[in-house]
């Protein structure tokens, strides 16, 4: 067999536990009663509401906009009018800013047809991915069309698009992938005449044979020689959707720490987002909908659902047949790097990438121990770094001698605490690290 | 939000009465069913890995070894073994509850520590011994110093060591020979100096190579006796052969990697074989892996995880740093055996050789090193 692409340092094998949703086709879940967009969907800037309390808006209108900073604006998900503009509980920050929407169920949705855009120049496109709300749907949120202006010293030569997907559960960008691939390889297209360039790659894992196939396709059917898309199937291993190590196992680059993927030519996109930069730069339609996956046991039926932004978590349970008896936590994204809500008025972002009903036997709920110094975490990290070292010094109160192991170098991506036999919570450790740390520079 | 460790939230009413009262604060506006669910920081999953499961897993490698004592030096190594055990996990016990820590003595590393103790004792010694040792080693060694994870040497061979010190006589003659014809019992209650023996290095050392030819015989016979355990010795460390059995399901496991025992016995190898013997290039390698508990040291003292480098390149420094110590001990130091203290000496340097040797990062920031 020939050997797939990898990242060669690190990285650990979870159990995928993609079965229960991998087979299941997306699924438009309806709109319930109301809806809450909270206003800073991304990193950045929050949104300043442009609408005012009781007013009826349409579907598409713009909302929110980001008056100044790093940010995009926000569209309504559906015809309705304005509840409230208050505030609404935050899977991260406890609670934020949002806009509480009553739906108009009478009104008639949008139908978006088709327009003509190669002949748009690349300043104008980008304009319209900004325009339409977009932003990194993968999990960071980061703005897409600052993204795809790199700085003007580091020419860029190369995108990736990001269908990895090495998270466990989650089958959202599988089945996108899937379903949309036509749409994936034209916004994949749309992004290289943005940046200028002309070879895309797409990373897959090798445990999503139909996607690959499909993509294969659909780059074959749609390949002109201005635009090469190449399918990259990589093997199974996580963290492989991570930006620096998908980079790597496509390109062999390796991108400098504390420098973004441009410093190596590089830029990369979800394969969810580049269907986003298809929707509204092809359909004209602003980005307010979400594939999501709703997996594990604690749900009635897990499903890959296309939801509005702002549907709230209770709304999908009552869709989906219900909490199950032994559901004990709720993860927004996917188990290793996702975020713990403590209620079901939480509502789904534009980051949202699955939500996850886990019973008690599906996660860990062992008591840590002491560190045994058996350096499974080293092994373990894609980074090179030592988080049993940041660990211990945390636990003796020297969080600021933390940086020669290098905290700052952490994305988080679990590996260690993983692996990490005493159940250690490392990722915890080094987060409490960097607030007390100083960064070098 | 640190204590995160304690997510066995089901036994403690009281995490769960704040978790309740949390829950109500964010679902102050909600009509949600004020259900319990565990927030914690990710990863959420982990796996199946832990402590107990490796450290019994080791003390599972270690059966075979000290079922093969029972035939070949008689039914008082499962005593001495038993005595030893018990011992360990009584002190681990008495430590952490004197201590005011959380008692752990169901990880098994306790257990662990008193198989290897035991396992690095000659057959002949009265079980009051490892009963001090295990005192020794438990709380003075590791405990005191902080208890698993903190302790800087093996606590096997610390014991060991500290018997060494204290009963020279007893440590360094109750040897026995094997016995015949399956009679276990036959040593058992007896006058141990009746019998007592020399080991195979102890005798090589001081009565020279036609003494040991003469005690132990040569060629395949030779080796074939200490392979299969069939040989004078510390209870567990006389079998090459279901020790390196052992050895490798660990390696399978994944529980051990190869750097530490591979360059401990390769540097061992090399080292007696080129002073070893007569002259230069005429030492017996085989024999010294085979013998002086080589073995036994290089798959389950030298790659205990606490007192070991976790880097790879160090463990491999340390492998060999302790291959070259035994065999200076060996043939120049005072004790037929050596690899003991070369441990020994090595276990508080591990973490010296961490810092020297650091996993190489990803990718350096750009305009050089910070």
């Amino acid at each position: 067999m020939k050997s797939l692409l990898t990242f060669p340092k690190g990285g650990v094998h979870p159990p995928e536990f993609k079965t229960q949703t991998h087979g299941l086709g997306i699924e438009v879940m309806p709109v319930p009663d109301e809806l809450e967009l909270i206003l800073g969907q991304h990193i950045g800037a929050p949104c300043q509401p442009t609408v005012t309390k009781r007013e009826e808006i349409g579907e598409g209108a713009l909302i929110g906009e980001v008056k100044k900073g790093l940010g995009v604006p926000l569209h309504s998900p559906v015809a309705g009018k304005i509840k409230d503009i208050g505030s609404s509980v935050h899977p991260v920050r406890v609670s934020a800013p949002s806009i509480t929407l009553t739906v108009n169920h009478e009104a008639e949705a949008v139908h978006y047809a088709k327009e003509a855009w190669q002949h748009l120049d690349a300043a104008e496109l980008l304009a319209m991915v900004h325009d339409g709300g977009i932003i990194g749907i993968g999990g960071a949120g980061f703005p897409t069309h600052v993204k795809l202006k790199p700085p003007a010293n580091a020419p860029v030569d190369t995108l990736i698009l990001n269908g990895a997907e090495c998270e466990p559960y989650i089958t959202a960008d599988h089945r996108a992938m899937l379903e949309y691939s036509a749409e994936i390889i034209e916004g994949a297209k749309i992004i290289l005449k943005i940046l200028g360039i002309n070879e895309c790659h797409v990373g897959i894992e090798n445990n999503k044979p139909d996607a690959i196939l499909a993509m294969t396709k659909a780059a074959e059917q749609s390949s002109t020689p201005d635009a090469s898309i190449t399918i990259r199937t990589l093997q199974v291993k996580y963290p492989q959707g991570s930006e620096k190590q998908l980079i790597q196992a496509v390109t062999g680059r390796k991108v400098p720490a504390m420098a973004l993927p441009s410093a190596v030519g590089v830029v990369v996109q979800n394969v969810c987002t580049a269907k986003a930069i298809y929707d509204a730069v092809v359909l004209r339609k602003p980005l307010y909908e979400k594939v999501i996956t709703v997996a594990g046991k604690g749900i009635g039926r897990p499903a890959n659902l296309l939801v509005k932004v702002g549907t709230k978590l209770k709304d999908i349970v009552e869709y989906l047949g219900g909490l199950q008896p032994g559901l004990s936590k709720i993860v927004l994204g996917g188990p290793m790097m996702g975020f713990a809500v403590s209620s079901l008025e939480v509502p789904v972002t534009k980051t949202t990438s699955a939500v996850l009903f886990l019973t008690k036997d599906e996660i860990d709920t062992k008591a840590h121990s002491q560190c045994i110094r058996c350096g499974w975490c080293l092994d373990a990290c894609p980074m090179g770094l030592e988080p049993k070292e940041i660990a211990l010094h945390v636990e003796a109160g020297r969080s600021e001698l933390t940086e020669p192991f290098g905290v700052f170098d952490c994305f988080e991506c679990g590996s260690c605490a993983y692996v990490c036999p005493a159940k250690r919570p490392l990722v915890q450790f080094i987060r409490l690290a960097k607030m007390k740390a100083k960064r070098p520079q | 939000m640190i204590g995160l460790g304690k997510q066995g939230l089901d036994d403690n009413e009281e995490a769960l009465r704040r978790v309740v009262s949390k829950q109500q604060e964010l679902d102050d506006q909600s009509a949600a069913p004020a259900a319990m669910w565990k927030v914690s920081t990710s990863p959420h999953l982990k796996s199946s890995e832990s402590v107990e499961k490796i450290m019994w897993t080791v003390v599972a490698c270690l059966v075979p070894p000290l079922v093969l004592s029972v035939f070949v030096f008689g039914i008082q190594t499962l005593l001495i073994t038993a005595v030893s055990v018990i011992s360990c996990v009584l002190v681990e016990w008495l430590s952490q509850k004197a201590l005011g820590r959380p008692v752990t003595i169901k990880d098994g590393s306790a257990v662990l520590t008193g198989m290897l103790l035991a396992f690095v004792i000659p057959p002949g010694v009265s079980p009051l011994l490892p009963i001090l040792a295990a005192v020794f080693a438990i709380y003075i060694g590791k405990h005191l110093l902080g208890g698993i994870g903190y302790n800087f040497f093996n606590p096997a061979l610390l014991g060991r060591a500290f018997l060494l010190a204290s009963f020279p006589v007893a440590m360094t003659s109750a040897w026995l020979p094997p016995v015949k014809n399956l009679a276990i019992f036959s040593y058992f209650g007896g006058a141990v100096d009746a019998v007592s023996t020399a080991t195979p290095l102890a005798v090589m050392k001081e009565k020279g190579m036609a003494a040991f030819t003469e005690a132990f015989g040569s060629g395949s016979d030779l080796y074939g006796s200490f392979f299969f355990g069939w040989r004078p010795g510390c209870i567990g460390e006389t079998s090459g052969f279901l020790l390196v059995l052992g050895g490798l399901y660990l390696l399978y496991r994944g529980y051990i990697t190869w750097h530490i025992p591979v360059s401990l016995l390769g540097s061992i190898g090399v080292l007696t074989w080129i002073f070893g013997g007569e002259g230069y290039m005429t030492g017996d390698p085989l024999l010294a892996l085979l013998s002086g508990g080589a073995i036994l040291g290089a798959f389950y003292m030298a790659t205990d995880y606490v007192t070991s480098p976790s880097n790879k390149t160090a463990k491999i420094v340390f492998g060999m740093s302790i291959g070259a110590l035994t065999v200076l001990i060996r043939l120049k130091g005072g004790y037929p055996e050596g690899i003991c203290y070369a441990i020994l000496l090595m276990n508080p340097l591990s973490t010296v050789l961490d810092g020297w040797f650091k996993p190489q990062r990803f990718a350096p920031p750009l305009g050089g090193a910070k």
